[in-house]
């Protein structure tokens, strides 16, 4: 566990933790369990998504956000070993089977470790249009990338309190736009996710305030594409996770 | 336009000292708060609301399931920061609270330690956006819940709302970032105006005075 990793799973564990000072009481608790599930590594510095989400947002909303959610699934899952063994994607497909003692922290906290996850892995990039394949589909499910960036986006904005957009893709390679609420993802109704974007406030709050609008323009510029048309390769081929 | 942006009873850096900063103020009632009074402005031809109080717009917006959100959006959240002003002072909070609102803290909620805590988790566990309440139950009892988004007591038919807290990360961001708890801790030791929730107490209530 490198010491970046072990900041972040005491940092969140504490919940009360000063920001970049994690007080001492905080670091004499006892940590929550160390797995099965992890806080990924960024693929990318804090600042590599500096033309939509300053650096500051990107190793809180990592840090913290995300990473409280891989504590809290986690313990959720202390007494369940079997299903601390599935892959997170099968496990938030068969929510109903969860015990009920358990099933809103699952969901809660699996869906954010899902999301976030998910989220991290198709930013990084520059922006621009898909190529190929990814953007045959959209043309055949949208008309043009234009239109499906404006749906998408008005998806993103119309969002009520906290929750996320997403472009759900079937084994067949064909797109939908959904919303869902809190930490919710499509794979608990059994569609998988090709991207999906962070309306909750902490994702923006920082640099855009109330200006939601500004954020989700923005988020466009760091996408990378390479990165979403592997997903799009994986869900068509059957061996996406989340 | 019949809604209207209350004025805050204290300046936008009266709070700064106690937990809720200046930039924090101007943005919620500001922006936010504002943005849901024109919101609804703009729904009260579309929705068919005129004439109607901002409590009876919740009520029965609540009623209406999904088909009533965009209204209970709207109208819920004016209601909610109306209220959320007026129970916010400088220098407020503590355990110092009137007595008629002490003695039906200790009878309906087992005493103000506990009320706090359970306003406390209230609050914590509401995931995502909402509120977190002290109500006068429709049976006349003190009780403490929690409404998601633009929900409010009136909305769930749960009550009379005589102190919320909002939860949206909007409200504590800025000042404790992913910390709730720290906010409402805060919101509990510094902000609470004890005094108009005992007031709101004794009249049965919040009236907003605000219609369609």
């Amino acid at each position: 566990m490198t010491l970046l990793h072990r900041r972040a799973l005491f940092g969140a564990a504490a919940g009360a933790a000063s920001l970049w000072a994690a007080p001492r009481a905080t670091l004499a608790q006892t940590p929550p369990p160390a797995g099965p599930f992890r806080l990924p590594d960024l693929p990318y510095a804090f600042d590599a998504n500096e033309a939509a989400i300053d650096a500051r947002t990107m190793e809180i909303h990592w840090r913290f956000h995300h990473g409280g959610q891989v504590n809290g699934l986690n313990a959720a899952l202390r007494d369940q070993p079997q299903l601390a063994a599935m892959p997170l994607d099968q496990l938030l497909m068969k929510l109903n089977e969860v015990p009920e003692s358990i099933r809103t922290a699952v969901r809660n906290n699996g869906g954010g470790n899902a999301n976030h996850t998910m989220f991290w892995q198709i930013m990084g990039g520059r922006g621009g249009e898909p190529t190929g394949e990814l953007a045959q589909a959209i043309a055949q499910d949208f008309g043009d990338f234009a239109t499906f960036r404006t749906r998408f986006t008005a998806a993103a904005n119309g969002v009520f309190g906290s929750g996320w957009a997403f472009v759900t893709v079937t084994p067949a390679g064909r797109l939908g736009i959904v919303t869902k609420p809190g930490q919710d993802t499509p794979l608990m109704d059994g569609q998988r996710v090709l991207i999906g974007n962070d309306v909750w406030e902490h994702a923006y709050y920082l640099r855009y305030q109330n200006r939601r609008g500004e954020y989700t323009a923005n988020w466009w510029n760091v996408l990378d594409w390479s990165r979403i048309a592997a997903r799009y390769a994986a869900a068509k081929a059957g061996t996406l996770g989340v | 336009m019949p809604f209207t942006l209350p004025p805050l009873p204290y300046s936008t850096n009266a709070l700064a000292a106690n937990g809720m900063c200046q930039e924090t103020l101007e943005l919620h009632h500001g922006k936010h708060h504002n943005a849901y009074v024109t919101a609804l402005n703009g729904l009260i031809e579309s929705k068919g609301l005129a004439g109607k109080s901002l409590e009876q717009i919740c009520a029965e917006a609540g009623k209406s399931g999904a088909e009533g959100l965009p209204v209970l959006n709207q109208a819920g959240q004016h209601y909610n920061h109306i209220l959320f002003w007026q129970v916010m002072q400088p220098g407020g909070g503590g355990d110092d609270l009137p007595g008629a609102l002490k003695a039906k803290i200790d009878s309906d909620l087992g005493g103000l330690a506990k009320f706090k805590e359970d306003f406390k988790q209230a609050g914590v566990t509401q995931f995502g956006s909402g509120w977190a309440w002290l109500v006068i139950g429709n049976d006349g009892k003190l009780k403490v819940t929690k409404t998601p988004n633009g929900a409010n007591p009136l909305s769930t038919g749960e009550g009379q709302p005589i102190l919320g807290v909002d939860v949206w990360e909007h409200a504590y961001y800025l000042d404790f970032r992913n910390v709730r708890p720290n906010y409402l801790q805060n919101f509990l030791d510094k902000l609470v105006n004890w005094e108009v929730v005992a007031d709101l107490l004794q009249k049965g209530g919040m009236k907003s005075g605000q219609s369609a």
